[in-house]
């Protein structure tokens, strides 16, 4: 049982698509028979790559000029569903744009958007999306019970991606409406955070920090750590939200959702919050002074202990390899 | 300047409850609490209309049973007034709908800025803000980090992934905001003395235009199918540190030969 035709708003940078819309468009393939990608720029700069996943054609708003996108984006789509062009469902990851985009789109159609979605299944002629809740304990299965389109927000690392050695996909303009007052927001200039190493969410290995650090200077462990095994450095909520390291470091169901092939927690205590962004990793370590800490309940490895001990014992150890 | 914040009443993070078996919401009968979230916009709100030297702030939630202690939390911070929506067919209400509800109490108080929460702590759909801002047509900024307000204008640093975007939007609008964005105040004594005299307005679905059947479950264009356990992940090896704990991860690395 397929729908006929899915679009997944494709996020990219420099014609590469994000590794979330690779996600979304293999999923999509196995949903629809028709797949398809919205983007909000020059269609022709990811035709190719959304082609080798599948997409037949990329909807193109074309360039902008620098408004936040959720506004243009819905107002595109929306026009095209009213016109009678539109798909059955639209898949977008969560991001601060996809929300944004889906959120927009949902009250200019009128319809539910399913957020936090892990798995999506279809369902007769709708569309089934689970969701986890308590930090994963438990999923909840919702299904759309209205008319299309079915507006679904993914969760990053939901599903592998798969190319199809597909060939390049067409380009179709996505016409945007006048957007009136709602359209009175524009990015003036885009700042990127120095950071070397690889990216938290691609890492292999993720090094992240809590409260048990005790204090901002100490996260420089855990950022020497990561860079001795060539991995990115991660943090909990707590120490985000007390301003010690930048919101884009943050793991968990606030922020980033990471599945390295190693996570090391060192005094992070292992709240709902934070092991619904890391428990699918692989392989865990955690170091953390109280035995009772949650996190050892998911930890592949448990050291009971100081982290201000095991930490620098653990870099020098490293270091003299 | 007048700035309407949304906040959300919500169980304690820390002892969250369960699922109602039955109507598959989440119990709400335990004591509410303000959502530690929309501390950070009541602060903020707070802080905008100090800068602007005159103006107030209003508090919207939608909330069980008339709920009202996360409400006062925020009175006693600093804001005037609540409207507070409550009513049992509101129950199993999605985003969409909550969102409509809390637009049609914001109108009635025309504001110049309407700040949330980026997502709950509780639900965490992450989309009521911006639905918000699309049902009442307005231009919006969400995961906004810095907020100065410029005339009639806003200047905005948005998180992104890379780092963050400069945005200029006019007003009125909506932002919402990220944890950590101010520091939020404990409200005083005195503050918690004065917020028990401040005016609350109790709404419940009709007084806003609504019928039954467009809120709660009948408005609401999902239904909860199945309710399952995920797939549990087995605990390991626990060891407490005997000053050697750290040649152990070495080991343990070196097994999975990523040194």
């Amino acid at each position: 049982m397929t729908l006929d035709t899915i679009w997944v708003y494709a996020e990219a940078n420099d014609g590469e698509l994000s590794s979330t819309t690779q996600e979304l468009l293999t999923k999509a393939r196995d949903l629809a028979d028709t797949v398809a990608v919205v983007y909000a720029g020059d269609g022709d700069d990811i035709a190719e790559a959304a082609g080798s996943f599948g997409a037949e054609t990329v909807y193109a708003t074309g360039d902008l000029d620098d408004a936040l996108v959720g506004v243009p984006v819905a107002a595109a789509i929306a026009a095209a569903v009213d016109a009678g062009d539109g798909p059955d469902a639209v898949l977008l990851g969560t991001s601060y744009d996809g929300r944004d985009v889906a959120a927009r789109l949902s009250v200019k159609l009128d319809r539910t958007v399913i957020t936090n979605v892990v798995d999506v299944e279809v369902d007769d002629d709708t569309l089934v999306g689970t969701e986890p809740i308590f930090g994963g304990a438990t999923n909840i299965k919702t299904k759309f019970t209205g008319e299309g389109p079915f507006i679904c927000l993914v969760r990053p690392k939901s599903f592998e991606a798969e190319a199809s050695d597909g060939d390049e996909a067409d380009v179709e303009d996505l016409d945007v409406p006048d957007l009136g007052n709602a359209g009175g927001a524009t990015v003036t200039s885009r700042f990127a955070e120095e950071s070397d190493g690889p990216k938290l969410d691609e890492a292999g290995i993720v090094v992240s920090g809590g409260r048990g650090l005790g204090e901002a200077d100490k996260f420089d462990m855990v950022v020497s750590l990561a860079k001795q095994l060539g991995g990115a450095a991660g943090a909990s909520r707590a120490i985000v939200d007390s301003g010690w390291v930048p919101y884009s470091q943050q793991v968990g169901q606030t922020g980033k959702v990471v599945k390295p092939n190693v996570y090391i927690a060192a005094g992070i205590s292992g709240a709902t919050q934070h092991l619904v962004g890391m428990k699918g990793s692989k392989n865990i370590i955690a170091i953390n002074k109280d035995p009772e800490a949650p996190i050892f309940g998911v930890a592949d490895l448990g050291i009971v202990g100081d982290v201000h001990k095991v930490m620098p014992a653990l870099i020098e150890a490293l270091e003299n390899r | 300047m007048k700035v309407v914040v949304c906040v959300k009443q919500i169980p304690d993070p820390a002892d969250p409850g369960a699922l109602d078996p039955e109507t598959r919401t989440l119990k709400r009968d335990v004591k509410l609490i303000l959502d530690e979230s929309d501390s950070y916009g009541v602060e903020m709100a707070l802080q905008l209309v100090d800068a602007a030297g005159d103006g107030e702030v209003h508090l919207v939630s939608m909330a069980p049973n008339n709920e009202r202690s996360g409400l006062s939390t925020a009175l006693a911070m600093g804001a005037a007034s609540a409207t507070l929506v409550s009513d049992p067919e509101l129950v199993g209400s999605d985003a969409l709908t909550t969102a409509k509800i809390l637009a049609a109490a914001i109108k009635e108080h025309s504001p110049d800025l309407v700040i949330a929460g980026s997502e709950s702590s509780d639900g965490y759909t992450g989309t009521v803000p911006e639905q918000i801002a699309g049902v009442l047509d307005l231009p919006s900024v969400t995961a906004a980090k810095e907020v100065e307000v410029d005339g009639s204008s806003l200047k905005v640093k948005r998180q992104t992934d890379a780092g963050y975007d400069d945005v200029e939007c006019s007003m009125p609008a909506v932002i919402s905001v990220t944890a950590g964005v101010v520091e939020p105040r404990y409200p005083s004594f005195k503050g918690i003395m004065a917020a028990k005299s401040k005016p609350v307005d109790e709404k419940a679905t009709a007084d806003l235009g609504f019928a039954a059947d467009q809120v709660g479950w009948d408005g609401s264009g999902q239904e909860i199918v199945d309710v399952v356990d995920a797939p549990a992940r087995e605990a390991g090896e626990v060891i407490e540190d005997d000053g050697e704990a750290h040649l152990k991860i070495v080991e343990f690395l070196d097994n999975l030969k990523v040194l």
